[in-house]
């Protein structure tokens, strides 16, 4: 047994007061912080498991569900608590109705096991499923080990990322959900180790790899997210998120889309696009959204849409085939979200 | 069925250990309670070619519980390498400092708890000299040879090159199979106890007396000082038909200590230490003449195997006599690469050799412009095209027939493309499916107690399979009982041989050992009854009575009860062993299994006749008509196979191998890295197998089939036959929804972009 550290916080401030015990010397916090916060474990126990985390605290936030595992909807928007469950989200009768897209994202996801157990919090957390990232015995790697260059860029890639990739890192963001909140213009609600509150954009959240992959969010050691806010809008109810998989059920996305449009007579007033599985952060596509804007939805729109989508697109030999799936899959998802009863 | 007289074997029977399963009490091998244990972790190699210049070891031994760990500077010498299972050399472990592929076992850390020797075989350092390794098909480095004639053979009948030359109507095409592996849900697990100088070997195992015999021969002990005792199988596929390195090392672990060892390897451990499919290449050419009658038949095809090990599979001994052809040239080469050395996974030659065949077939329908169930019409054949023997039975064409009826194949539009179910693209396709009758010699021991119960002994397994279920169906039917008045007791090699369970010969081999163990108990009953004085059946040909029902029977409607026809024989148990030598195999043959050696007699070994299965299967599949992602909604298979001895395990048998068809033409890869020639994709979340939701409707069709020239019970086996033709119907398929011609699986979204 690797020895590590683990205790139950029995509240928020209880939380962030233990975190900030285990903060790490100046320089190297960005990494990985030390005290990692433990919501399901579906994700950070398994890391921990396969030798690629090691934290030497884990610090429950189960009990925090209290304060921040609440779903609230109005006029304004959706507030999602962190601690909320994957399963909440996906079946709350407000999100099916007024957000389809989010729900899809998480009914979609993984399975009801890991639904009823995961956080949103922990699920937009989730780190790339890059098989040379988790496996240690293989040593290059930026993002599990800086410097030590990267396997997959000549390797097996077909479930890479084609988005936001560098010549450092191109693996790929696994999930599906935190691509709705980009596409929706979500804010993130984090607190500070010292109790302060920060609220930044979703789309902010993630970083691109660019020269340090190991980094992949643009938290601070001791943060803690406590929700996510969905701005509404006349485009909410009309959003979808189509998932493109090898199998039916129970696999992460080759390709995703979110779609969130605001039709006048067939022509979009405003939309919101989202892109997953072939992107290295959770992806909003402004690109894709301004060539739809005032046009009619059509085919020719909808395919050059997803043309500028992909015009950034960069592949690596076995997953050249992802732009075009891409684009294939916005389309795809622009036409049957122009075609949904609201 | 040959005789007529069976009443149980063929009526459907739940399983007689399912109550064990289902509650738990079924042990696995690594449930085998055995006293204060140490448990053992391996160190597999990070790299696939090179040499091990040497271990730093300090951080490990300062693991808490830490107490050995074994390498090749320790205990190489200690186990001579294990033999292979087929021609060539085998890849070493901890004999030598040698590194021939990734995941190579090369250390063994030994410890008070299973988590502690797992932390300290993540703190053995390891330093390497490494060599660059060849991959696989088309790397730099590997190396390429003819297979020689051996276990497996070519044949060469007719002129097949001038006969192609001058067909009227061709097809010509190269295909491939890729890298999968068994992945049971039971993990690979190895626990021993030595008591003096007797060793206990607790491990899932197809064969219990080779695993003895290889054991003895690396430990250079007699085998009768080796106990192995595998009850229950989480599922095998092959995986644990051969002994595999691992064995040995915890054998001698446990010496060392002189403690119990108990080994459970990890799930991505299980995709290097033991055997997989490996990934083959084909050269197919037909030739037809315009009316679609085949004038030659060539198949050329490549496999991957380890640097030391010729193992092959050579599916052409099957693709060269599924349909009538007067000139037929096959060969098998053989590609080295810095791999482990793969073996036998469900059908081992039939599953990566009938897919090309099966597509060429639907290729040259294509280009006759004929319907593909009738191209196979045509070239039906009773006689063996390769040897010119009959078929003992062979009813493709009836299961071509009634799955075609079932599946609604007239409504067929052959023109691809047609067939439209909104955005879907909706395809139509079928193949045949092949697999040999093989048959092993086996012992059995039954005992029939004066309570009227019986005990049926044998050295068989029951990998997941239903063997425990036919073996009592079958002891029930000879000796007139009631199932549940029989007790069987499988998986140890205190137990009368049987042979390998694998090439669907197990419950042939088996159940006709079971059955003239059975015979012997009637012969005794009906000498003691008919020489009696007194006895109902006095004076009655002994011959004609028979066990039904609870009774003795003559075929007049005399009877006496079994309790008492037993006690003419004897007033403690009527205990009788017999041994069965399937026609074609040498009475020495049970000899061999008993020294834990393969014997088997194949569908194309026998002098008399070609013994073979034949199936026929129909897919439908969903192509999307933007994202291209593939779906099998349905699927119709029948299956002739002579004598079903339980039509409800077989269900599930056929029904399995379905489902894995579907998982290996459309989601199952191992991906290997194509420099450091190691697998990448070695867990179940990403080795990709259909969930639930990928199986629709699976429909299976049992066609009658009597076979009395097979074996005295009529059986063919079925165990692997489900499989075999998936791969070409659901190819075959795609083409029809798409026009899109995949030579190469698993048929993936890119392919169809
Ligand atoms: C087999 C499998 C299949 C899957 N398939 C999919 C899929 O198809 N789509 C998909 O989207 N996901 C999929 N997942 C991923 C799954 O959704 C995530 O593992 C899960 O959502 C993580 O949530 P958790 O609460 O368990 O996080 P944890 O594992 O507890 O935490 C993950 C990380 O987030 C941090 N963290 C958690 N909560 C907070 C917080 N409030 N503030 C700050 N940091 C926090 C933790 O410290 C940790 O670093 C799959 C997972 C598995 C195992
Ligand atoms: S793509 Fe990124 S995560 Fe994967 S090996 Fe390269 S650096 Fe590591």
């Amino acid at each position: 047994m690797r020895p590590f550290d683990y205790q139950q916080a029995q509240g928020t401030a209880a939380a962030l007061a233990l975190a900030a015990q285990h903060l790490a010397p100046p320089g190297e916090e960005r990494i990985l912080a030390p005290a990692q916060y433990l919501a399901g474990g579906t994700n950070l126990l398994d890391l921990m498991k396969i030798g690629v985390a090691h934290p030497p605290a884990l610090i429950n936030i189960t009990a925090l569900r209290q304060d921040h595992g609440r779903i609230e909807t109005d006029a304004s928007g959706l507030r999602l608590g962190a601690l909320a469950r994957m399963a909440e989200a996906a079946e709350h009768p407000a999100v099916l109705r007024d957000y389809p897209a989010i729900a899809q994202s998480l009914q979609l996801a993984a399975s009801q096991q890991l639904r009823n157990m995961a956080t949103l919090g922990g699920n937009v957390l989730q780190r790339t499923r890059c098989n040379y990232f988790r496996d240690p015995s293989w040593q290059a790697c930026n993002k599990r080990v800086p410097g030590t260059g990267c396997a997959a860029m000549a390797g097996v890639n077909r479930r890479l990322a084609v988005l936001g990739v560098s010549e450092h890192c191109i693996a790929h963001y696994p999930g599906d959900f935190a691509n709705v909140l980009a596409a929706l213009g979500a804010e993130v609600e984090i607190l500070s180790s010292d109790g302060t509150a920060r609220r930044i954009a979703f789309e902010e959240l993630h970083r691109l790899p660019g020269d340090a992959p190991h980094i992949d969010t643009n938290l601070r050691p001791g943060e803690l997210i406590i929700s996510f806010r969905v701005p509404a809008g006349p485009w909410t109810r009309r959003s979808l998120y189509l998932k493109i998989r090898d199998r039916e059920s129970y696999d992460f996305a080759q390709a995703s889309a979110v779609v969130a449009l605001d039709l006048q007579d067939g022509v979009v007033r405003e939309a919101r696009v989202g892109l997953g599985g072939l992107v290295a952060k959770p992806w909003r596509s402004h690109e894709a959204e301004a060539a739809l804007r005032g046009r009619k939805l059509d085919q020719a729109s909808a395919q050059a849409s997803a043309d500028a989508a992909f015009q950034g697109a960069v592949t690596h030999g076995e997953n050249a085939f992802k732009p075009e799936l891409g684009r294939r899959t916005l389309v795809r998802a622009l036409l049957q979200a122009a075609a949904m009863e609201t | 069925m040959p005789d007529g007289n069976q009443t149980i074997i063929g009526q459907p029977a739940i399983r007689i250990d399912g109550r064990a399963k289902v509650t738990g009490m079924a042990r696995y091998a690594s449930d085998e309670v055995v006293a204060n244990p140490a448990h053992a972790f391996l160190v597999t190699s990070a790299i696939a070619r090179g040499r091990i210049r040497g271990f730093r070891l300090d951080a490990a031994r300062a693991v808490p519980g830490i107490l050995d760990i074994l390498m090749h500077g320790n205990v190489g010498g200690e186990a001579e390498k294990p033999k292979p299972m087929s021609g060539g050399d085998t890849t070493t472990t901890l004999e030598s400092d040698r590194v021939w592929h990734d995941g190579q076992i090369i250390a063994v850390v030994l410890a008070e708890s299973f988590e502690a020797a797992r932390e300290a075989a993540h703190k053995v350092e390891v330093d390497y000299e490494a060599e660059p390794p060849s991959a696989t098909f088309g790397s730099p480095g590997v190396e390429e040879e003819v297979r020689k004639a051996g276990e497996h053979k070519d044949y060469k009948v007719g002129d097949a090159e001038a006969s192609f030359a001058v067909a009227e109507v061709k097809v010509d095409a190269r295909y491939g199979t890729p890298t999968q592996h068994h992945n049971p849900i039971e993990l690979f697990t190895t626990t021993c106890e030595w008591r003096g100088g007797k060793l206990t070997v607790y491990e899932p195992s197809q064969f219990v007396y080779g695993l003895r015999g290889s054991l003895a021969k690396q430990l250079r002990m007699d085998p009768g000082d080796i106990h192995v005792v595998s009850r229950f199988v989480g599922g095998a596929f092959g995986s644990r038909g051969g002994i595999t390195a691992r064995t040995a090392w915890i054998a001698v672990a446990a010496r060392r200590l002189n403690r119990p060892v108990r080994l459970v390897a990890t799930r991505d451990q299980g995709f290097t230490i033991v055997t997989y499919r490996a990934e083959t290449r084909h050269h197919i050419q037909l030739g037809a003449t315009r009316d679609g009658r085949l004038t030659a038949l060539r198949h050329e095809g490549w496999e991957v195997t380890s640097r030391p090990s010729e193992y092959n599979v050579s599916g052409t001994e099957t693709t060269a006599r599924v349909y009538a052809c007067p000139n037929i040239l096959t060969k098998v080469n053989i590609v080295h690469a810095d791999r482990n050395t793969p073996g036998f996974m469900r059908a081992p030659p039939e599953t990566p050799y009938m897919f090309p065949l099966e597509v060429a077939m639907d290729e040259l329908a294509v280009a006759l412009n004929m319907d593909p169930v009738e191209l196979r019409r045509i070239n039906d054949t009773q006689t063996d095209p390769a040897t010119g023997k009959p078929y003992s039975s062979r009813s493709l064409m009836p299961c071509f027939d009634q799955a075609a009826e079932r599946f609604g194949w007239k409504g067929r539009n052959p023109a691809p493309g047609t067939m439209r179910d909104g955005d879907w693209q909706v395809g139509w396709g079928c193949a045949t499916a092949a697999y040999p009758a093989n048959i092993g010699p086996a012992a059995a021991r039954v005992t029939l107690t004066l309570e009227g119960k019986a005990r049926v002994q044998i050295a068989a397994h029951d990998i997941g399979t239903g063997a425990y279920t036919v073996i009592a169906i079958t002891a029930a039917d000879r000796l007139g009982l009631e199932i549940g008045k029989v007790v069987v007791e499988l998986g140890g090699s205190e137990l009368p041989a049987a042979g390998l369970a694998a090439g669907s010969s197990h419950t042939a081999g088996i159940c006709n050992a079971v059955a003239k163990a059975c015979e012997g108990v009637r012969q005794r009953l009906a000498q003691a009854a008919v020489t009696s004085n007194d006895g109902p059946l006095a004076g009655q040909d002994p011959a004609k009575l028979t066990l039904s029902a609870g009774a003795l029977r003559a075929p007049g409607g005399a009877a006496e009860d079994l309790p008492k026809a037993l006690a003419r024989v004897t007033t403690g148990v009527l205990e009788v062993y017999a041994e069965n030598i399937p026609k074609g195999l040498p009475p020495e043959s049970i000899g061999k299994v008993y020294q834990g050696q393969m014997a088997m007699s194949r569908g194309h070994s026998r002098e008399d006749a070609t013994t073979y299965t034949f199936g026929a299967q129909f897919v439908e599949v969903r192509v999307h008509a933007l994202t291209r992602e593939v779906r099998v909604p349905r699927a119709v298979g029948a299956f002739a196979a002579g004598t079903i001895v339980n039509p409800l395990t077989a269900h599930s048998q056929y029904m399995g191998g379905m489902i894995w068809g579907i998982s290996a033409a459309l989601h199952e890869a191992t991906e290997i890295d194509p420099h450091a020639a190691r697998y990448v994709n070695d867990n179940i979340a990403e080795y990709l197998m259909p969930v639930n939701a990928d199986v629709r409707s699976i429909e299976v069709i049992m066609v009658p089939e009597q076979d009395a020239q097979v074996n005295p019970l009529g059986i063919k086996g079925i165990g692997e036959i489900g499989i075999v033709g998936m791969n070409a119907a659901i190819s075959n398929a795609v083409w029809h929804a798409t026009g899109r011609r995949i030579r190469d699986l698993p048929i993936r979204i890119e392919d169809l972009l």
